[in-house]
């Protein structure tokens, strides 16, 4: 067991886990932060896709204690809890979600690219998106969604 | 019809009314309203449920309806308030929408047999079954407001009428909001048996597009999911079920468990050893560490694989199994008929792989004889999910907290789940217990669509008429199999449809569609067999078949007219058609490519044409048609559960794989052609096009026929090169 300290949303959290810890499980059942989803803790799903200084993470196979040193964690909780984001509004522009469990993951991916490629092509959209599994089949109202908040040309602040 | 009065007092009012009872509790400002068909269940029911209502109305005129059904995608949350709100005149903008209450007397729909209820969000039944139940009971809200406000004003009823959220009085141009109303509620004495509903043609909101009311919390992390509940004094519970389904296990290592940091408790299961720990990373790894040897079980040396020569052989015995569709003389059929085509289909295991993995929070009272319980659940018997009997207590002392569901697909009808994480509070109460399934068991575990064959035989005469089809399908499961094996559409005079039955021990489920999937992939590529035979145009063919049925045949024009039918696909393309029934009535097309060198299909369009009957959301009714296609393809093209000496080969989305985004096709296009029937369920319309399409379409690009889902790579070049 160990007291670990997080950067999370701009705000600092503790936990005390044992070693080996997946951040995910810290998230979700320590710090009570749920937005972050589990599918299928092995990278495989992306529904735990958190960003860590900035770049999309699956949280499913981090170990937290290497991620207590200072470095930026955001969740969709922090990415705008109040949901004002332009890939926020953008989803709800689109009716994207169907169950919605997926949807966390689907939005801090396409948070992400649109970070680093404000005007992605729809072959762009699709290889970045292409980590994050939606079951409910709901990929055409996200890329959508990605195209209208990349079209109303929103700054992305993070 | 018989008016049973029950009670009338000042403080609440019952009344039977063609078969439904309105409650209306008087509490200070908060009138509530419920239908129930038995009082003595409601009013025991009433005692004991903290809010028992349809409709909760505040005196500034905000109010919250409560859906029955549950919220898996399917947009429940918003369909069925909306028809309520329609019949109530309430102004949308002022509505909430939570989950009701799991009391089935008071909020199911009707049931499969006469006269029962239900609460079950299956077989695509939300709108269709709570239709008529959230017209009713937003019609009586609505007249017990008029009839409050003919009270305050004295004014007759019938010279009054509402504007969303408003009684309105015209001659007088006097004006009550519904909270105004609601502060000083005047009751009636009785109900109309008959209370007047709108006409299609007076809805405002049926029929518009309204967003999801529960999507602005889907898009920030708040929906909460049973798997997100946390609550003081929570302990985790894993259970280890193995891969051989039904085996008893035997742990060889209990003390070396116990040890282990945080585990609490060993649980042992006729199938599988549950462990209890403080937090879920000590519970994952104490099942890490379990060593168990397994017994064996029925499905002891089955192997999927090689399971299909015994299948072929039943299609081919005499002996015929349970007859489901038997019109005019097959036989007869097939002796006088000039052409007659064979063909196998095959369909391999499927899995739902719903993105929520199954988990369940239970809290058991210390004394025993009460429980609290969070699920995801479709719900079922009904509707405490079976706990009551479990406990043995009385189906009042269990609470259900439906949270929404991470995918259903048939898979959270059965609730196995909710009895283990019961078994595990109960030996922790009163501690909370949260159950997770991991992916791995989620796999492992899982309940399958059954694997099956279906023998068809097609039967053409000199005419070039399809006068015989007979379709033979052997599975395990019953109707699991067989549903989706009639023709109800097709005029084909003679017909023999039959399940022949086949065993192995596996786990099954309803899975969406059902044995839609599997029977349309047989039936509709066997009509383009046919037609590539008479060298006629498929959907020309269909439209000969669909004589007698114009819905059908509307929804087969409309997606040829929206596909360019006539015109040929680009080069290196082809199309193909299906059509299906499930619930509403659909059309579909689909546009595809080859590469010949990978055999790696790729489909590039779908269009659709549905008739859903009165189109309560049209594009939420569009969303479930592209979920069900996109669903229906990744099934087609690449989902398999194996089976090996009884095992499952699949653990996790590494080797049981979903279609991505890159895959999706470029387009799904649906039209909904709407009508003023009664609304039919459209979940699982999409999804069993699919494999009829694709394969019709490869039919035509390649001349070969594709005939064992799914279509992997290695399956298309073996077809291609054969
Ligand atoms: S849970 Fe992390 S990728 Fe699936
Ligand atoms: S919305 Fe259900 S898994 Fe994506």
């Amino acid at each position: 067991m160990a007291k670990l300290s997080f950067n999370i949303n701009q705000e600092q959290f503790e936990a005390e886990v044992k070693s080996g810890t997946s951040l995910l499980w810290v998230l979700r059942e320590h710090l009570g932060l749920t937005g972050t989803k589990y599918g299928c803790g092995i990278a495989q799903c992306g529904a735990c896709t958190i960003h860590i200084d900035n770049r999309p993470m699956r949280a499913c196979i981090l170990r937290a204690e290497d991620y207590a040193n200072g470095q930026q964690i955001t969740t969709i909780e922090g990415l705008s809890g109040s949901g004002e984001h332009p890939l926020q509004k953008a989803w709800i522009e689109a009716q994207a979600p169907q169950c919605g469990y997926c949807q966390s993951g689907q939005i801090m991916q396409a948070a992400a690219l649109l970070d680093q490629n404000p005007s992605p092509t729809r072959e762009e959209i699709r290889a970045h998106m292409s980590p994050i599994l939606c079951r409910c089949g709901t990929y055409l109202r996200i890329e959508k969604a990605i195209r209208i908040a990349s079209e109303n040309g929103t700054p992305l602040q993070q | 019809m018989e008016t049973n009065t029950y009670t009338a007092s000042r403080r609440n009012f019952l009344k039977a009314t063609g078969g439904f009872t309105l409650y209306i509790g008087v509490s200070g400002i908060l009138p509530g309203l419920i239908s129930c068909e038995d009082p003595k269940k409601l009013e025991a029911a009433l005692k004991k449920e903290p809010l028992t209502a349809w409709v909760k109305l505040s005196s500034d005129g905000e109010m919250v309806i409560f859906n029955p059904a549950a919220e898996m995608g399917q947009g429940s949350m918003t369909a069925l308030p909306a028809i309520f709100a329609e019949e109530m005149d309430a102004d949308w903008s002022k509505v909430h929408v939570e989950f009701s209450p799991q009391v089935t007397e008071v909020y199911g729909s009707p049931g499969w047999a006469p006269g029962s209820k239900l609460m079950f969000t299956v077989g695509s039944r939300t709108t269709n079954s709570y239709f008529d139940v959230m017209r009713r009971a937003g019609a009586e809200a609505r007249y017990i407001l008029l009839y409050s406000a003919s009270k305050t004003w004295g004014v007759p009823m019938g010279e009054l009428t509402t504007e969303p959220g408003y009684v309105v009085h015209p001659e007088s141009d006097r004006r009550l909001g519904y909270g105004e109303i609601a502060s000083g509620l005047q009751i009636p004495e009785t109900l109309p048996e008959n209370i007047p509903l709108k006409k299609s043609s007076e809805y405002r909101l049926v029929g518009q597009d309204l967003q999801r009311t529960e999507l602005p919390e889907k898009v920030n992390g708040r929906a909460q999911f049973a798997i997100d509940i946390r609550l003081p004094d929570m302990v985790y519970g894993v259970l280890e079920r193995g891969d051989l389904h039904g085996a008893a296990p035997e742990l060889q290592n209990e003390a070396e468990i116990l040890g282990m940091d945080g585990v609490l408790k060993i649980i042992r299961l006729d199938y599988a050893i549950g462990l209890i720990a403080t937090s879920l990373e000590g519970a994952l790894e104490a099942k890490k560490n379990l060593r168990i040897s397994w017994g064996t079980s029925a499905a002891s040396g089955f192997d999927s694989g090689t399971a299909y020569r015994e299948y072929e052989k039943i299609a081919a015995g005499n002996a015929r199994g349970e007859v489901i569709v038997e019109s005019g003389d097959v036989d007869k059929a097939f002796n006088s008929a000039a052409r007659r085509i064979t063909a196998d289909f095959k369909n391999d295991y499927i899995y739902h792989a719903q993105m929520e993995p199954l988990n369940a929070v239970v809290q058991v009272a210390a004394d025993g004889g009460s429980a609290e319980v969070w699920v995801g659940s479709q719900q079922g018997p009904d509707s405490k999910l079976g706990v009551p009997e479990l406990l043995g207590i009385p189906p009042e002392n269990v609470t259900i907290n439906l949270q929404y569901l991470g995918g259903g697909f048939g898979r959270r009808s059965m609730n196995d789940f909710v009895s283990e994480c019961v078994l595990l509070a109960q030996e922790v109460a009163p501690k909370p217990v949260k159950l997770i399934w991991t992916r791995e068991d989620d796999v492992r575990y899982g309940a399958f669509r059954p694997m099956s064959l279906q023998r068809v035989t097609a039967g053409v005469d000199s005419g070039g008429k399809l006068t015989g089809f007979a379709h033979c399908v052997v599975g395990d499961g019953g109707n699991l199999v067989a549903s989706g094996i009639r023709n109800d559409h097709y005029r084909i005079p003679n017909q023999l449809a039959e399940w022949r039955e086949a065993r192995h021990g596996i786990r099954l489920k309803h899975w969406r569609s059902v044995g839609h999937g599997p029977n349309k992939f047989a039936i509709e590529h066997m009509l383009d067999l046919v037609a590539t035979d008479l060298k006629k145009d498929p959907v020309a063919l269909r439209r000969e078949l669909m004589a007698d049925a114009p819905r059908a045949l509307a929804t087969l024009d409309k997606v040829a007219e929206m596909a360019d039918w006539d015109t040929p696909a680009p080069e290196g393309r082809a199309r193909g058609v299906a059509f299906v029934e499930h619930g509403s009535l659909g059309s579909g097309i689909c546009e595809i490519s080859l590469d010949r060198d990978t055999g790696k299909i790729t489909v590039h369009h779908f269009w659709c044409a549905v008739d859903p009957g009165i189109a309560v959301q049209p594009d939420n009714i569009k969303a479930q048609i592209e979920g069900g296609i996109i669903m229906g393809m990744s099934s087609v093209l690449s989902e398999q559960i194996t089976i090996r000496d009884g095992r499952v080969q699949q653990s996790n989305y590494s080797d049981y794989r979903l279609l991505r985004m890159q895959d999706a096709p470029e387009s799904i296009e649906t039209v909904i052609l709407g009508s003023d029937q009664h609304p039919e369920g459209v979940g699982e319309t999409g999804t069993p096009l699919v494999a009829g399409a694709i394969a019709n379409a490869f039919l035509k690009l390649t001349g070969k026929s594709l005939r064992h889902l799914p279509f992997t790579p290695e399956r298309v070049l073996e077809v291609l090169n054969a």
